[in-house]
């Protein structure tokens, strides 16, 4: 692929245009999903497409660039995504969190903390947090505009009765800025502390469902719960097998056909970071 | 007519989007908008957020002092947007702080919050003048903000504003080539 044949960051300008209005008023209405136009890219929709868009529209020259997939930068959406944008933006890629001014997420948010002048992209399957309990969209438009979340209210409450706590571990929904119920996209609910008032700006993007939104920096994310049952973010009750990490949240990897298993950070960077400062298991 | 648009249009364009996306996700935060050379009376930054956000899908409102033949002329060619006369139908609108149609823009509806007016508030600088009390998402607890030429309806309007939420108007305050943002959710007080 010859980067001259392509527009800067592959979007036509008009394209793009369209994503810059529809992200400003996605900042100015933390949580509310802003519809838009969803080009064709070239890889399927459900492979990170609106996240894609999102960074084609928001990124400059002077960006660095990184992009996360289940936290690792070695998978291959997330190598394949930053190869896409080293080619037609021409930027610099990185995999250190606190290098990166832009960070293309599948599904996590790293454990370095971010700061002021980062931009979290996230790859959203499903943007509309009632999907599961209302099919509608028509219907569930309303229920966003009437602050209507009974029905959440009610299946969360419903999975304590029968399994005694909620059971969601990722895609955990969250109230923004005391309006908006929203998805977090399918972080794990671990990760849903590190939105409420960070500092750095986050957008979402789902290409498939053709809706854009956003949490600004130090906005109010809170994890849906109840006063008697507060939320409790989940992670294995276990240490990285390689940097010994107890705080970092871990994958769990089946390494032979005896179902042994281990726990390893699930944040390549960070977990590469400490064993170069020494940290082992 | 053909000329005074941004250098590059590319990227010109991604860094002016680029300070607004700052500027409205921290309120308050002053930005630099690139240069461009528009026809008289249009202040460069207003000519920059439109050359950067404003196309045939965004229809325009101007105050009268703005829309000057030359004004238009030079907007049809640049961004190709629909000038309309009544403040209602527009997505953006450009005026100055006193002569603002604070009411008639459009806040948007229940279901579709977004389709909401831009107002693009031309004032005289953020150096002296009224110190606003800023706070909301982008601000961590609070920050202040002198606004030269701010008039006393717009305060008001904007508490109007505030209890519409998620219906509003969101406002860019401009001077010749900087801006801040006051996005709906920011609460404006006068100190």
């Amino acid at each position: 692929m010859n980067t001259t044949s392509y527009t800067f960051a592959y979007l036509d300008e008009q394209t793009k245009r369209e994503i810059r209005r529809a992200l400003l008023k996605a900042l100015a209405i933390p949580g509310h999903q802003v519809p838009f136009a969803s080009r064709e890219m070239p890889l399927a929709r459900g492979w990170g497409t609106g996240g894609m868009q999102v960074t084609a529209a928001v990124i400059g020259r002077n960006d660095v660039l990184k992009v996360i997939d289940q936290g690792a930068d070695d998978t291959t959406n997330a190598v394949s995504i930053r190869q896409f944008f080293s080619r037609v933006a021409g930027v610099r890629t990185t995999t250190r969190t606190e290098e990166a001014t832009l960070i293309q997420t599948r599904h996590r948010i790293p454990e370095t903390p971010l700061r002021p002048g980062q931009i979290m992209v996230y790859q959203v399957p499903q943007p509309e947090p009632l999907w599961r309990l209302e099919p509608s969209r028509a219907e569930t438009r309303r229920l966003h505009a009437l602050a209507e979340y009974g029905i959440m209210h009610v299946k969360l409450y419903e999975d304590i009765a029968q399994h005694g706590r909620i059971t969601l571990a990722y895609d955990y929904p969250v109230l923004v800025h005391g309006r908006y119920v929203m998805a977090p996209s399918p972080i794990p609910a671990f990760d849903n502390p590190k939105l409420h008032r960070s500092p750095a700006i986050h957008l979402f993007g789902a290409g498939r469902e053709k809706r854009i939104y956003a949490v600004p920096p130090y906005t109010d994310v809170i994890s849906l719960a109840f006063e008697d049952h507060p939320f409790r973010p989940w992670k294995a009750e276990a240490a990285c097998a390689l940097c010994g990490s107890t705080e970092s949240y871990l994958d769990e990897i089946l390494i032979d056909d005896r179902g042994t298993r281990r726990y390893i950070c699930s944040d390549t960077d960070w977990c590469e970071r400490r064993r170069t400062r020494g940290k082992t298991a | 007519m053909l000329t005074g648009g941004f250098a590059d249009p590319i990227h010109d364009s991604q860094a002016a989007f680029r300070a607004l996306l700052e500027a409205t996700a921290r309120p308050g935060t002053i930005v630099s908008l690139p240069p461009c050379d528009p026809p008289p009376p249009l202040p460069q930054a207003a000519a920059a957020i439109l050359l950067a956000l404003c196309d045939r899908d965004t229809p325009l409102w101007l105050d009268a002092s703005f829309a000057t033949r030359t004004v238009c002329e030079w907007l049809r060619f640049h961004t190709a947007s629909p000038l309309v006369s009544d403040p209602a139908d527009a997505s953006f609108a450009f005026a100055c702080a006193d002569s603002a149609p604070f009411d008639a823009l459009t806040p948007g509806t229940d279901e579709a919050p977004e389709r909401s007016a831009t107002l693009v508030l031309f004032v005289e600088g953020f150096v002296q003048g009224r110190v606003l009390r800023l706070s909301g998402p982008g601000i961590d607890s609070a920050t202040l903000i002198p606004v030269d030429g701010l008039s006393e309806a717009f305060l008001g309007w904007r508490a109007r504003n505030l209890a519409l939420y998620p219906r509003g108007v969101d406002v860019l305050l401009i001077t010749r080539t900087e801006a801040i943002a006051l996005p709906r959710t920011t609460v404006v007080q006068e100190v």
